[in-house]
């Protein structure tokens, strides 16, 4: 799969305002399980190493692709459950309107 | 090649469903009452993404990707379970974990394609390996700050500076090179090495009080390494991934970096830790005046509005329970107490909202400091709780100090401004503290878990 280098421009141009905008809108209370959810899906990373273990090309990369596999699925995991677990203590003193 | 085709195409869709999710999930963020909506999101995204790779027909494997996954989730588990106080560390490990996975990408990658790299990604590739591995290194050497296993003070030596900026500048140079010559294998793991030092060197100067800024600065460089990533393999999902996360890295970096009233250029190249050092001319011992727990009782329960202002000393003492017990026997006896968060107070960004938060505080006590600072003066009671510069008025009036225009919390513009406190040392940044001095202001001295659990007490037999 190749990318167009112009395009691959453009994308990340527009996801870095994306990023910025609605980041900037982010609660200060929630800046701790912000990070801990950017770091979640960061992990999507994991796309590249299950693509090098799947095509077993070489015997390096298929090593190299399973220690990223397993690094970055500890990543999915642990975030997402951590950031679930702090929201979840996030309370407000006026009950919850339905 | 139609089938192939077609399923490339059903490929590209599920990535595009999966950023379209992941972009909710951080837009879910804004508030507390949709954000939990945002790990569901992420969660469905990143299962989608993750299906979607398996289709790809160049796989050949499942096995051992299965395994992987298997494997790594076992040790994510034990990572999302961890205590609330050691979410900082955590973070770190996690923010290793995923320049890990981008920098053995990387690698595997460049092993697989070169000499046959053309130039414009190899500069990519060199790019991501760099950032990846120094992110992988210095977020060790973070966790290991936070954690304690390393020393938390600065590590300082001659030169430093100079040895850091020759080290980034020889691997540069490396990458220059391999982009002209895509062919000189043995050059890379050269170019890897030193970004894996230049990590650790940059991250030891660095003391317990900048955390804050360096794991922003640590979380803006892994998603940047993550986009790179997503150049190198032509995946639109993964630039978009990484320049969100990125992006969020740099804002947070941004308000820490004002927090701290440090240039953002200063925080950008690794300057940021190098607490100046203060002359410590001969301190005359003078005279503060302090409270007993009783006392201090009193005043609370006599008080109509009560702010208080958590600090790093809080965690440390694991006092926000015993917090929550205070905060509840003053809201019995109707005094409004509510808490005031310095961006910077704690180990990370939000760290003190996390721990008020898990002690059932609810949220719309907790303020922002520009927000509370313009009602100290209508405040009877400021209550600083192992929290020291952010509340240091020199930073405001004194020129002379070395953080002179750091923003504070107005504590000593309140009526009378309490502060727990185990003994007159000066606080990390090694600077003395006027606030305690003021004719306004009772020093509490004690650990702030007993002190607050005293005056607990008090309120309770008071009745």
């Amino acid at each position: 799969m190749q990318l167009d280098l112009i395009d691959a421009l453009f994308i990340s141009m527009l996801a870095a305002f994306i990023g910025l905008e609605v980041i900037r809108r982010v609660s200060p209370l929630l800046h701790t399980p912000l990070m801990s959810l950017t770091n979640a899906l960061d992990a999507i990373a994991v796309l590249g190493a299950i693509i090098l273990v799947g095509e077993h090309k070489s015997r390096l990369a298929f090593i190299l692709g399973f220690i990223a596999i397993v690094a970055a699925t500890s990543n999915i995991v642990g975030g997402f459950l951590i950031t679930d677990r702090m929201l979840k203590m996030f309370k407000s003193s006026r009950p919850a309107k339905p | 090649m139609t089938d192939f085709a077609g399923n490339q195409t059903v490929i590209e869709i599920i990535y595009l469903v999966a950023s379209v999710l992941f972009i909710l999930s951080l837009k879910f963020m804004s508030s507390p009452a949709t954000a939990r909506y945002g790990v569901w999101a992420g969660e469905v995204g990143m299962l989608l993404a993750i299906c979607g790779t398996l289709l790809h027909h160049g796989i050949v494997d499942f096995k051992w990707i299965i395994i992987g996954l298997v494997l790594g989730s076992g040790i994510g588990i034990p990572l999302g379970l961890v205590q609330m106080t050691a979410v900082p560390q955590r973070t770190a490990l996690s923010h290793a974990f995923g320049a890990l996975c981008v920098t053995l990408v990387g690698t595997a990658e460049y092993y697989l394609r070169s000499p046959d790299v053309p130039r414009f990604m190899m500069g990519v590739l060199s790019f991501e390996v760099i950032l990846g591995g120094l992110t992988f290194t210095g977020s060790l050497m973070a966790a290991g700050k936070l954690e304690e296993v390393l020393p938390q003070r600065p590590l300082i030596y001659k030169g430093q500076n100079l040895v850091n900026f020759l080290l980034m500048g020889i691997a540069v140079a490396v990458a220059v090179y391999l982009v002209l010559n895509p062919g000189a294998r043995e050059l890379f793991p050269v170019m890897l090495g030193l970004a894996l030092i230049f990590g650790v060197l940059l991250v030891i100067p660095i003391g317990g009080a900048d955390m804050p800024t360096v794991i922003s600065l640590l979380n803006s460089y892994a998603g940047l390494s993550a986009a790179a990533m997503g150049f190198v393999l032509g995946s639109k999902l993964l630039i978009i991934a990484g320049a969100l996360d990125g992006s969020s890295g740099l804002i947070l970096s941004v308000i820490m970096s004002k927090a701290m009233n440090r240039s953002f250029a200063n925080v950008l190249f690794g300057a940021f830790g190098q607490v100046q050092q203060v002359a410590a001319g001969a301190q005359e011992a003078k005279p503060v005046r302090t409270a007993t727990p009783e006392e201090s009782a009193a005043i609370l329960s006599a008080a109509n509005k009560v702010v208080v202002v958590p600090g790093y000393g809080m965690a440390v003492a694991q006092a926000q329970h015993k917090v929550r017990e205070l905060y509840d026997a003053l809201t019995r006896r109707g005094v409004d107490v509510r808490f005031a968060i310095h961006p910077v107070a704690g180990r990370m960004p939000g760290h003190m909202n996390v721990l008020l938060a898990e002690a059932d505080i609810p949220y719309d006590r907790l303020i922002d400091m520009e927000e509370i600072n313009g009602d100290f003066p209508q405040t009877d009671v400021a209550l600083v709780i192992g929290a020291n510069d952010v509340t240091n008025p020199a930073a405001r009036n004194d020129p002379s100090s070395p953080i002179y225009g750091m923003p504070i919390l107005d504590v000593d513009k309140a009526r009378t401004a309490m502060v727990i406190k185990r003994g007159m040392s000066p606080g990390f940044a090694g600077i003395d503290n006027p606030l305690y001095y003021d004719d306004k202001t009772l020093m509490l001295f004690g650990d702030a878990k007993g002190f607050v659990n005293s005056i607990v007490q008090e309120l309770g037999t008071e009745k």
